[in-house]
């Protein structure tokens, strides 16, 4: 498949976004200077009446007029027509797009959240809430499908409350049962008992754990996984060292390994020590205030930086992905896996989500790249929802060791993952936008011809 | 004529309170415990019905059933299979491979003498 080719425009509307909410922001300006709505109308030419429709929002009113009230107003003409309510008002549309049988009256989003910003603003904070819990359900039921520790916990709750019940049917259903077979029903109830509370324990304490998304670790890369993602992966200790002498490179990436709370065994410690090791080699090649100047001078392009910085592809994706998110740098996810396919390295943006467990979607870009080793691979893809949201996927693979005749090379593929914004950004692609999922436990495309397991989304519990 | 219930299930207080209540009601209950050698104790001794656990140490009860399908003298033998687990992707694979009733635990014993009499009537 040939790459995509994406033309990065910002629209003229994303620009300047142009919001009947203007109408609430100039009356808000008006009342806190105490300019009488007839007084503000005259100096700008219009009568009082319309100026009462233009701040309830129930008129627009043009560039020239807004210059005009921003002038008498004092104020910048964008502070009247941009502002939080452009969020707002996405939030809302996306709410609605939510229960389409129920015929929001989308177009009127912006009516809603002038006349009535309280209200606007809880709905959009409870579909922020309910996008919350289905992430939330969905990284859970991935652990329950996958978690060995918990199936075995489970597995065992179950079986003692089958023991009990069945016995306890014997023994409260009547009929004729000798003393002999009455002691040994109750030595079991006693045993099944004692089971199941210790079952029930441990199942309470694992959960518990759970309870906050911060779910104990129970793998080596795990308890590393568990730290990046507090940290959203950015290490500000193994930054700056640029010409650091080895040893004291060394000296900081261990003083790191040991105050890291999570990570607690010597095979979790391994694994943070080669990250650390790959992070501060990363930072040294490129550091950070050079590289986030060069990231808005390219676009963010990885290709062009890894011209800059005369790095590989993964070191440049993994430096965009790890450095903080700002104000003109957007949260970036990454995700790599190595030549079994197996994900090493996770780290997530809303609304795609990584697998914590098992196996992730085969249509990802990173799984394509293993087939096309050294060929870049961009694609836009779209994850499944409620409202279906794109990103735009770029991906390599190289190996990770020089290569060599007496062995087989060993690969590892990493894929970059950036929010693709319909509204802002014009796309040319001379392929399909892939249709991905997170993996086929919590993906409802059911016509699917990857498809590993049914879904847990489609599946039919009777 | 007696008959004979095989229960194939590592749980020995499960095992215990299905025997005794299958005893009381007229069968013959013969058990095994372990998942490997589980279709050798089918076959030296083949009941008119077999109450299979999914979750064996050693071999899982899907693969001792679908090894036992390929054997004529167990072919049609009716299964009721107990498992811990009742979505859909394990109704589907039992249902594949000829499971006559599928029971989710935890069962009562109402419901297990109800299905092998139906599926063995006396």
């Amino acid at each position: 498949m040939r790459p995509h080719v994406v033309a990065l425009v910002y629209s003229k509307e994303a620009a300047m976004p142009q919001s009947r909410l203007a109408g609430s922001r100039i009356r808000e300006r008006r009342l806190f200077l105490g300019y009488k709505q007839s007084a503000l109308a005259k100096a700008v030419g219009i009568s009082a009446a319309y100026l009462n429709l233009i701040e309830h929002n129930r008129r627009r009113a043009g560039a020239q007029l807004v210059r005009d009230l921003a002038r008498e107003l004092k104020t910048d003409p964008r502070a009247l027509t941009e502002g939080a309510e452009v969020a707002l008002l996405g939030a809302l549309r996306e709410a609605g797009q939510r229960m389409p049988d129920l015929a929001p009256e989308t177009h009127r989003s912006e009516d809603l959240a002038g006349r009535f910003p309280g209200w606007a603003s809880l709905v959009a904070a409870q579909h922020q809430r309910i996008r919350d819990l289905e992430q939330l359900v969905e990284a859970l039921s991935d652990r329950l499908t996958h978690d060995p520790e918990l199936a075995a916990s489970l597995h065992e709750v179950i079986s003692a409350v089958t023991a009990i019940r069945s016995t306890v049917g014997i023994l409260t259903g009547g009929g004729e049962i000798d003393a002999d077979w009455q002691q040994r029903f109750m030595r079991n109830m006693r045993d099944e008992g004692l089971r199941l509370s210790g079952a029930a324990q441990g199942l309470v304490g694992y959960l518990d754990a759970g309870a906050d998304q911060d779910m104990a670790p129970v793998v080596p890369g795990e308890e590393l996984a568990a730290f990046l993602d507090r940290c959203d992966h950015h290490l500000d200790k193994l930054e700056g060292l640029d010409g650091a002498a080895r040893d004291d490179i060394s000296a900081r990436i261990e003083t790191l390994v040991a105050q890291v709370a999570s990570v607690q065994t010597e095979a979790a410690k391994d694994v943070a020590r080669r990250h650390f090791q790959q992070y501060a080699e990363d930072a040294c090649a490129m550091p950070q205030g050079a590289f986030q100047a060069a990231r808005r001078d390219l676009s963010g392009d990885p290709g062009r930086l890894a011209a800059r910085f005369g790095q590989p592809l993964p070191s440049v994706m993994r430096r965009l992905a790890f450095l903080p998110a700002g104000r003109d740098v957007p949260a970036v996810g990454l995700v790599s896996c190595d030549g079994s396919g197996a994900l090493i390295l996770r780290k997530s943006v809303p609304g795609f989500a990584v697998p914590r467990f098992g196996a992730a979607c085969p249509y990802w870009p990173l799984y394509q790249s293993l087939s096309r080793p050294g060929h870049p691979i961009r694609a836009v893809v779209e994850m499944p929802g409620t409202t279906p949201r794109r990103f735009l996927c770029q991906a390599v693979c190289l190996p990770r060791e020089p290569l060599r005749f007496d062995k087989p090379p060993v690969f590892e593929a990493v894929m970059l993952i950036e929010p693709f914004d319909d509204a802002q950004v014009t796309t040319t692609t001379d392929g399909p936008i892939l249709a991905v999922g997170s993996s086929c436990r919590v993906c409802p495309r059911t016509e699917c011809a990857a498809r590993r397991e049914a879904s847990l989304l489609a599946a039919d519990p009777g | 004529m007696t008959r004979q219930v095989l229960i194939i299930e590592d749980e020995p207080n499960i095992v215990e309170a299905i025997s005794f209540i299958l005893s009381r009601d007229g069968w013959a209950v013969a058990t095994h415990a372990d998942g490997k050698t589980a279709v050798d104790a089918v076959l030296n001794a083949v009941p008119d019905v077999l109450v299979l656990d999914v979750m064996l140490p050693g071999r899982s009860g899907y693969d001792i059933l679908q090894e036992l399908r390929g054997h004529d003298l167990t072919r049609r033998l009716p299964v009721l299979m107990l498992t811990a687990r009742g979505q859909r992707t394990d109704r589907e694979q039992a249902a594949r491979l000829g499971v006559n009733c599928f029971m989710t635990k935890p069962f009562s014993n109402a419901d297990v003498i109800r299905s092998l009499n139906e599926l063995v009537p006396g």
